[in-house]
């Protein structure tokens, strides 16, 4: 009874409740639609597109009817190409460099501006001044500090008894560790301005009850900022990882990635192989093998911070 | 006594933080000096500081109004920032709208791709994405230059994590009012995402105006140049007049310095949010 009552009224209701849901589904998709599009445009459809390529020679100037399948064949060639060989030691030498030595100043100039110092907040900008600006007018001022015989640097390395200082940027032996030199510094300031955001999140009343309990400065560091600090830290060394692995701008400014390719990485060889050598087919290759690098990198984070959790 | 006596060590600290932030800093203040300088006085030892016959004007004239178009190049600038952060913030929160506010079938497996799009690195697409702006016609173009800088996951990340916490009464009482969806975007969830947007704002205007790669593959035409670009032409043609290429790169930077130290409390907080670059 009470039943074939609610019938008869339920069905407008379902309808319009229908309704509205195809409604909401449809505008909905609409408002992503620009996003998404877009991203499958610009980022998955080129991976994709980018493996294929990587299995074939096209050398560009031919249009795409001059694309050959040669199967691995770029691949093989990369095993046996010393500029790659290269690019792949110095990409790992600017990640061992950069990355632990980068994360740790800026570990410690963040302790100290957070809470050991008066005027915070001009620390934090005179710090954080590189990373807004652009890097190709650091690049440009840096290469004037390093000029081989009358820059600043090397003469007051002369002036203080260092006989034949480095060519730093001109200088084979020397040209990463100048750009190694730069990126650090550039950088800092970011990585000190996400430390601080996480060191203020840690609560006063952890430091408050330790200085009770009379831990020292340095027992307190260890043993409550470090282990808060976890997933900053992780957070930092994985993107920083990542990032120094695409590596380009500086390089390509200051060095184009010589002399004698010894300042070279893998952007940069997709660089000049596909748009100065126009060879895509190789480029893609080394595109593909940055993102595998990258991808694995994500892959791990990903499982680690699983663990954790 | 032992608040004095923490505030001395303090003291002492601040002082010793300032002169390294001072040695931190000597690029760019020899930068500023250079610039103020003639050129065969720039790499003089021991370096002047201050300059002591100044030609500050002169090396501006020669940025501004010489034969490298620097003017030309800070307009194109101007104009591809300003266009890329306006859609870039209309996109990403119009997504961010839709991730947060509408139910709908296939929104969290959306909102997982999206996601998962951010593992591709975008220096390994530059080939594909060259083949795309032939094809689009928008190769040499600043149309393709946007047309590139118009999304960002990360953005759209860092909104949809704001809207959330904006009350569902707000949009229900619209409704009740007769709002339709776009009018409960435009009218109710962007005005109250001001903030944010302000944030996002002032970051993406920042990463635009500092691109090197994009432009560099993507633009051959001179009169196109953004100013990273031009200050590589700079480079080539001052080679060692290290005067004029100072002032260029001070020229380059100042807008974003003036940015920065004006909106420096929403830049900050903006890369506190957990920044990943890009």
């Amino acid at each position: 009874m009470v039943q074939s009552q609610i019938q008869p009224l339920a069905a407008p209701v379902k309808k319009a409740y229908w309704n509205h849901k195809r409604k909401e589904f449809v505008v909905g998709w609409l408002f992503l639609a620009p996003e998404f599009v877009g991203l499958m445009i610009l980022s998955v459809f080129p991976i994709v597109f980018s493996l294929y390529l990587s299995f074939c020679e096209w050398n560009l100037v031919g249009g795409l009817s001059s694309i050959h399948f040669i199967g691995i064949d770029n691949f093989v060639a990369m095993l046996e190409d010393e500029k790659i060989h290269m690019a792949l030691k110095n990409n790992l030498i600017f990640t061992l460099f950069t990355v632990p030595i980068g994360i740790f100043l800026a570990l410690i100039l963040a302790v100290f501006v957070h809470s050991k110092v008066y005027g915070k907040e001009y620390f934090k900008v005179a710090f954080f001044i590189p990373y807004i600006s652009s890097i190709i007018a650091l690049g440009a001022v840096w290469s004037a500090l390093f000029h081989p015989s009358q820059g600043p640097i090397n003469q007051f390395l002369l002036r203080v008894g260092v006989e034949n200082p480095p060519k730093w940027l001109a200088d084979s032996h020397y040209s990463l560790v100048a750009i190694i030199i730069i990126a650090i510094w550039a950088a800092i300031g970011y990585k000190m301005i996400i430390f601080i955001a996480g060191l203020s999140n840690i609560p006063d009343e952890l430091y408050e009850a330790a200085n009770i309990d009379g831990a020292s400065q340095t027992q307190q560091f260890f043993n409550i900022t470090l282990p808060l600090l976890g997933p900053t830290l992780s957070f930092l060394f994985i993107t920083t990882l990542m990032g120094s692995f695409k590596v380009f701008d500086l390089i390509s400014f200051l060095t184009g990635g010589g002399p004698n390719d010894s300042s070279t990485v893998l952007v940069y060889r997709i660089y000049e192989e596909g748009f100065r050598n126009f060879r895509m087919g190789y480029a893609s290759a080394i595109s593909w093998l940055l993102f595998l690098i990258v991808g694995v990198i994500t892959m791990i984070s990903w499982k680690l911070q699983n663990k954790k959790n | 006594m032992n608040s004095t006596k923490l505030s001395v060590s303090k003291l002492v600290t601040t002082a010793l933080l300032g002169l390294f932030s001072l040695l931190f800093l000597i690029p760019l203040i020899w930068m500023v000096s250079a610039a103020s300088k003639f050129e065969t006085e720039v790499l003089v030892y021991p370096i002047q500081w201050i300059p002591t016959k100044w030609n500050f004007l002169g090396n501006f004239e020669q940025v501004w109004l010489g034969k490298v178009p620097f003017t030309l190049f800070y307009l194109n600038s101007i104009k591809l920032s300003l266009i890329m952060t306006l859609t870039t913030l209309l996109f990403s929160s119009m997504a961010a709208y839709a991730f947060t506010k509408l139910q709908f079938t296939g929104r969290n497996l959306a909102f997982g791709l999206l996601l998962s799009f951010m593992i591709i690195p975008s220096e390994a697409t530059l080939v594909p994405r060259y083949l795309l702006l032939k094809w689009f016609g928008l190769y040499n173009t600043h149309g393709g230059l946007i047309f590139m800088g118009m999304f960002s996951i990360y953005f759209t990340f860092l909104l949809r994590q704001f809207m959330m916490g904006i009350h569902n009464d707000f949009i229900e009482a619209a409704k009740i009012d007769g709002a339709g969806y776009w009018r409960v975007f435009w009218g109710i969830m962007l005005p109250l995402s001001k903030p944010i947007l302000a944030t996002v704002g002032i970051i993406k205007f920042i990463w635009s105006w500092n691109d090197y790669q994009n432009p560099l593959i993507f633009l051959i035409k001179r009169d196109l140049y953004p100013i990273p670009l031009g200050l590589q032409l700079f480079r080539n043609d001052f080679a060692d007049n290290y005067a004029v290429l100072m002032m260029a790169s001070l020229s380059a930077i100042l807008p974003l310095l003036l940015v920065f130290i004006l909106l420096q409390k929403q830049v900050i907080k903006g890369i506190s949010l957990g920044g990943v670059k890009g």
